[in-house]
């Protein structure tokens, strides 16, 4: 490890960030946890783009531009989940992805 | 300094990372992911992107997280009280953790590729700039995405039998 705050530092971080996600993703049982864990991976995105762009010098903006994007993105999806979710719960009164085999053949 | 302010904020960040995939209450856990997107925005301070960092705080802080809380007041019904993972939570441990050690290996590799310690940020003026010129055409879907999001939503979410449709039962 360099003295020094470097670009690595945010690449581990942010790949700890995307593991710690992906693992929510596949081993918890909830929808909303689900959706909390791509959230985070969300983030862990990110947090690269900027740290890609602060630390490369030239072109910087684009990564910061990409993210304000990623965030427009992540705000509608997470908008349309919380409906679907709703309905899944009204309908079948259960968040829980074990439940949820409409379309296993 | 600064190696100090990071490792302070990316151990809260992590720690509310671990927080909100292994919490037992699930509305425990929508609050730790509230404070791990606050410990991005740090980060965000930490690397220059201030802009970036305000809207973390608004959008993920403000809009997302206090939604999420909602979605969960309407669908608590505590089936998860016991048991919360996945019967093959291992294998995702495994996946996971091999997948981190692979990221790690190739930062580090490429370590030598990118050793500049200078961080140079982004002037408001220049983002907003280049947002609304080089890429207005994305801006402009990205909104018409939020509309189609928006709509979808409502119809999705709609209260179903008020008004006169018939509940579906699958």
């Amino acid at each position: 490890m360099t003295p020094e705050l470097g670009l690595v530092h945010f690449q581990v971080l942010a790949a700890a960030l995307f593991c710690l996600g992906l693992y929510g993703v596949l081993a918890r049982r909830s929808v909303v946890m689900i959706l909390m864990s791509v959230e985070l991976m969300l983030n862990a995105v990110n947090l690269n783009l900027v740290a890609f762009g602060a630390f490369r010098g030239e072109a910087t903006v684009v990564g910061q531009v990409i993210v304000v994007f990623v965030i427009t993105v992540a705000a509608a999806e997470v908008g349309l989940a919380l409906a679907i979710i709703m309905r899944l719960y009204r309908g079948r009164g259960s968040v829980n992805v074990d439940d949820i085999d409409l379309l296993k053949g | 300094m600064s190696l100090a302010l990071f490792y302070v904020v990316a151990a809260v960040t992590v720690v509310a990372a671990v927080g909100l995939i292994t919490a037992r209450n699930i509305v425990h856990a929508a609050l730790f992911l509230l404070v791990a997107l606050l410990g991005v925005a740090g980060l965000f301070v930490l690397l220059y992107a201030e802009f970036l960092a305000l809207v973390q705080l608004l959008i993920y802080g403000g809009a997302i997280v206090i939604v999420i809380l909602f979605a969960l007041m309407l669908t608590r019904s505590g089936e998860f009280d016991t048991v919360t993972e996945h019967r093959r939570w291992p294998v995702a441990a495994v996946v996971s953790a091999g997948l981190f050690v692979l990221l790690v290996a190739a930062s580090v590799g490429d370590s030598g590729l990118y050793n500049s310690q200078v961080r140079t940020g982004v002037e408001f003026e220049t983002l907003g700039r280049t947002l609304f010129e080089l890429w207005a055409i994305p801006f402009e879907i990205a909104s018409v995405v939020l509309l189609v999001a928006l709509v979808g939503a409502v119809v999705v979410g709609r209260s179903v039998g008020g008004d006169g449709e018939p509940e579906d039962t699958p």
